[in-house]
């Protein structure tokens, strides 16, 4: 039994450092693509689509939330609902301002 | 006064209502909070840099190859930390502490780099007042930098002092040690997007 555990954990090591080679060559990746100077949407649409790789391995892997319990879900469900209010908030504010507001461009 | 020692429930145990030890719990609620905070700022850098009438690309004024090289030490930083984790899985206390006194390491080795770079950029009179990109840039690199050094902290303490418990109450030390390790992977997360969205872009 304990035999199998620890098996099991060994086979769990090998992908931390798949893991770890995929976020290194992401990394490098990233910095490269930076120096092709691209137009800014797609600058910032490569970098982001990378960092969300980057940060689900990392998320999925080393916080082990490929298998994780239903609360931790759950929470993270709430997180991610709110984490978008907290993004699209100054969006809305800027469509309904404050009166006396003055716009400068 | 009772003579019998308070006993803080499920350090170890599982809680057959969540399937998890209440510390998993209690961390997840933290980090959760913890995206709300970094996520207000990276609002407010999305807020002033779309209304700004003009913004500096972070590679003209950065240094980008010392940020790539901090990102990987934080990302190795991490591969570190899940291995001192795996090794008290696999019973093995020596590998832990070797793993586990990497990971501080790194960290400070993180800290001292983005030290240099703070003052670089004190030398050529870049201070947060000097424009809106450095006011969110110290910002942001200066709370994450914080999070990094209170990692530090508490890693020192597992390491060093802490580990006793390995003895004692070995599966709540793991718990422990799993724990920091999900604070320290959100410290990497929150660095592997500040770095493209400042330095690079």
């Amino acid at each position: 039994m304990s035999d199998a555990h620890a098996h099991d954990i060994k086979k769990e090591v090998k992908v931390y450092l798949m893991v770890f080679v995929g976020l290194a060559a992401l990394t490098v990746i990233t910095v490269a693509i930076s120096y092709l100077h691209l137009k800014l949407f797609w600058a910032v649409a490569v970098a982001l689509c990378v960092a969300l790789i980057k940060g689900s391995l990392v998320a999925c892997y080393f916080m082990h939330l490929i298998s994780e319990k239903k609360l931790i879900y759950a929470v993270l469900i709430l997180v991610v609902l709110f984490f978008i209010g907290l993004l699209f908030g100054p969006v809305l504010g800027h469509h309904d301002p404050l009166v006396g507001t003055v716009h400068v461009s | 006064m009772t003579t019998q020692a308070e006993i803080i429930p499920y350090t170890a145990e599982i809680r057959s209502d969540t399937g998890l030890f209440n510390a998993k719990l209690g961390i997840w609620l933290f980090l959760a909070s913890e995206v709300m905070l970094f996520g207000a700022l990276f609002s407010t850098y999305i807020l002033l840099r779309v209304s700004a009438v003009e913004w500096p690309q972070g590679s003209s004024i950065l240094n980008v190859p010392i940020g790539t090289f901090n990102t990987l030490v934080l990302i190795t930083s991490s591969v570190t930390m899940v291995m001192s984790w795996a090794s008290l899985k696999m019973k093995n206390f020596s590998k832990y502490k070797l793993y586990m006194g990497l990971t501080i390491l790194l960290a400070l080795t993180f800290l001292v780099v983005k030290a240099f770079e703070y003052g670089a950029k004190f030398e050529h009179h870049y201070f947060p007042k000097t424009s809106t990109f450095f006011a969110i840039y110290f910002t942001l690199t200066g709370l994450h930098g914080l999070h990094v050094f209170g990692g530090v902290v508490l890693n020192s303490y597992f390491w060093g002092p802490g580990s006793k418990m390995w003895q004692t109450h070995p599966e709540r030390f793991v718990n422990r040690i799993e724990v920091a390790g999900l604070y320290w992977h959100f410290v990497d997360l929150v660095w592997i997007f500040l770095f493209p969205v400042i330095y690079l872009l």
